[in-house]
């Protein structure tokens, strides 16, 4: 694994989340389905490149959101995330 | 304290930026002065995105934190040079003044400071984690002489060496604002005449710098992943609301 390659948190996954969402959601409140940990979008692990993403839960390291870019489309797995909250 | 956006923010798009400087700040730091195509601003705190294209299509993709003020119509990226990767060594060695970089942002809602927003403020630093603070450092000295005495802040920074230390020559001007307070500590072969501290940042040395938890103080925490578990624990540990400490981890840097 390359030095930069290693783990950044989701105040990196904005930009990609930003295809995605209307607005910023690195301050929405998520919580974790596998462990109930509460945490802000920016407080999970990321994981992955430009081809795709997983964001972990920092306490038990489920992946809570993962977000995969093909040529046509956008996938995007948010089994792992039981709830999400963003203030408007 | 989400941030404020009243109606949802336009579509992010990348744009080609030119470069107009490159400074370097230490020996494996350079600051890149971007001109931004239709740039509308930005907050002290956010990032930008940067994508580079090799000519058989292969993309990489980083985040870098913005160090300018929201204040500077130019947008300052710090990047520290990662020896064998694949982005940095490209961003701080090879491009020059004229050069277009594909950039998109700002990004980011979290990790954002303005000095609208009044009370004590704790900036906590590893390394290149200093460049979105010094973004929040630089807004609030731009600021009117009454809101810079409503957020007074400390700033406490671990740097590996002392010339790895980025914006040290900044930060001697920013000490002579009473409401600034300026701490570094050098973990490796400090000076023998060096007079800050010399460890890594532990509970002994928050206790003692950052602000006591009934100030109500807001902490923003940016460095190397174990850094800032480290130092977010202890804040809460002793006494700060989890919610009012923002963290942001970097990967690797020197501290």
């Amino acid at each position: 694994m390359q030095a930069e390659e290693m783990r950044l948190d989701g105040n990196s996954a904005g930009g990609a989340l930003r295809e995605l969402f209307a607005r910023d959601v690195t301050a929405a409140r998520t919580t974790c389905r596998e462990c109930g940990a509460t945490a802000p979008i920016a407080g999970l692990l990321l994981y992955g490149g430009t081809m795709g993403l997983v964001l972990r839960c920092s306490r038990c390291e489920a992946a809570v959101i993962r977000l995969v870019r093909t040529p046509r489309a956008l996938h995007l797995d948010a089994s792992g995330l039981s709830f999400m909250t963003i203030e408007v | 304290m989400a941030t404020r956006e009243a109606i949802a923010p336009p579509r992010l798009e990348w744009r080609v930026a030119r470069v107009v400087d490159v400074r370097d700040e230490t020996r494996r730091a350079r600051t890149l002065v971007l001109e931004v195509p239709q740039w509308r601003g930005h907050q002290a705190g956010q990032h930008v995105d940067v994508r580079l294209v090799a000519e058989d299509g292969y993309q990489a993709q980083r985040s870098y934190s913005i160090a300018s003020a929201p204040e500077n119509p130019m947008v300052e990226l710090t990047i520290e040079r990662i020896d064998d990767a694949e982005v940095s060594p490209y961003l701080c060695d090879v491009l020059r003044p004229g050069d277009g970089l594909e950039v998109r942002g700002p990004i980011g809602g979290y990790f954002v400071w303005s000095t609208n927003l009044s009370g004590a403020v704790l900036l906590v630093a590893g390394g290149s984690g200093i460049v979105p603070l010094m973004s929040m450092l630089r807004h609030r000295a731009a600021a009117k002489a009454d809101q810079r005495a409503r957020t007074p802040v400390r700033l406490l920074y671990s740097a590996r060496t002392i010339d790895d230390v980025i914006y040290r020559n900044e930060f001697a001007e920013l000490g002579h604002d009473p409401d600034v307070r300026v701490g570094l500590t050098i973990t490796r072969n400090p000076p023998s005449d060096w007079i800050g501290y010399r460890r890594r940042i532990d509970r002994a040395m928050l206790e003692e710098f950052a602000w006591p938890a009934s100030d109500a103080a807001v902490a923003f925490v940016c460095g190397p992943t174990p850094l800032v578990e480290s130092v977010a624990s202890l804040l809460v540990d002793l006494g700060y609301d989890a919610s009012a400490v923002r963290t942001e981890r970097f990967g690797p840097t020197g501290s």
